[in-house]
């Protein structure tokens, strides 16, 4: 049902876009190449930004800090889930591999499982994501965003962690 | 972010030593740059396609018509936009393309976002309020439904993998919410202290 929804929308919104242009007359292929020429502008603009910040990301995860920090602070949460926390921001492939481990080695009824997939699902790849877009434009300084990213990071798990706990650890005899 | 990368890099090289993994951070310092490259150059595509896309919904007056829409909720959060700023009505494209989780959508339009927002920033090497707060909006990552980890969850067999969708929407929604609500905080107490 939702991958039928998510398929059909994209479509219909080019749809829409392509009608509402042709009927007020817009030369749809000319306007369409125009903006289109910036495309690879773009991407290759940005490559500095995720050469550093992909590097920075897979060298800690193979150095075999996650474990270290797993351990220190195993005691407050369920300590499957510490790596996805630690991962989520920096990683959103990685953040999802992660979970299918879960999901895979717990089952994917248990309630870390669920818990796990309420945390991927309703956060971003926060760092990934600010260096890219600020990137994009060339900024350097990013003021307050990654404080906005960060806080918004640590009140979506905090959240997560209550909800799954009120939705699934009732039923679940954990 | 300088603190970020240094930390990174520096705590993995440090670690590498003592956990004698080394072979494995320098491995994956390599494939990484590789990495990088194949995502941008995986991006020129699809960005020149909703970048022409963006561009027909633009000249149609699509963009102009939603930025007019939102009005009454721009003018709270991106004060510093002009009143009739074409890039409200990209920055919620933006943010419907990634509620929707259309993904492949969601990057392109969300560095649209950014040139437009960059075009009425006055200082071009630091961020602009309006660009905190939609990066704020966007790092929220704010969902109606999380089609990828239920594809994970069916395929690992769940019994009911649509069980999330709530609980997910509850989270996502109020961590959205506080993102904003951040954003405005940080940006009062930024302009009092430099």
């Amino acid at each position: 049902m939702a991958e039928t929804i998510s398929l059909y929308i994209l479509p219909l919104i080019i749809l829409l876009i392509l009608t509402t242009a042709l009927i007020k007359k817009v030369p749809v292929y000319e306007e369409f190449i125009e903006g289109a020429k910036d495309g690879f502008k773009v991407s290759i603009s940005i490559i500095p930004y995720l050469v550093a910040i992909i590097v920075a990301v897979s060298m800690f995860k193979a150095s075999g800090v996650l474990e270290l920090i797993k351990q220190a602070i195993g005691n407050f949460l369920p300590s499957e889930i510490i790596p996805l926390i630690i991962t989520r921001p920096l990683s959103g492939s990685a953040a999802l591999g992660i979970f299918s481990d879960i999901a895979d080695s717990l089952g994917p009824d248990s309630y870390i499982t669920k818990l796990a997939a309420v945390l991927v699902g309703s956060s971003e790849t926060t760092f990934y994501v600010l260096a890219v877009y600020f990137g994009s434009v060339g900024i350097k300084k990013y003021r307050y965003a990654l404080l906005t990213g960060v806080i918004a990071d640590v009140i979506s798990i905090i959240l997560a962690i209550w909800v799954a706990r009120c939705f699934f650890l009732a039923n679940s005899g954990l | 972010m300088n603190y970020i990368f240094f930390v990174l890099i520096a705590l993995s090289i440090i670690f590498g030593i003592l956990n004698n993994t080394m072979g494995e951070v320098v491995n994956a310092m390599l494939q990484a740059c590789d990495t990088a490259v194949r995502i941008s150059f995986s991006l020129i595509g699809i960005m020149a396609f909703w970048l022409g896309i963006m561009r027909l919904a633009e000249k149609s007056g699509l963009v102009q018509l939603i930025s007019k829409l939102l009005k009454p909720i721009a003018k709270i959060l991106f004060k510093d936009l002009p009143n009739d700023s074409p890039a409200i009505g990209d920055i919620a494209m933006s943010v419907s393309a990634n509620a929707l989780g259309l993904t492949n959508a969601a990057t392109p339009i969300g560095l649209k976002v950014m040139q437009e927002l960059q075009k009425e920033n006055p200082k071009k090497d630091e961020a602009s309020d309006a660009m905190c707060m939609f990066l704020g909006m966007n790092t929220a990552g704010f969902q109606i439904i999380p089609a990828t980890v239920l594809a994970i969850l069916v395929g690992v067999g769940s019994k009911n993998p649509t069980e999330i969708i709530l609980p997910t929407l509850i989270v996502t929604t109020l961590a959205f919410l506080s993102a904003i609500i951040t954003a405005l905080i940080l940006k009062k107490i930024w302009r009092k202290h430099g």
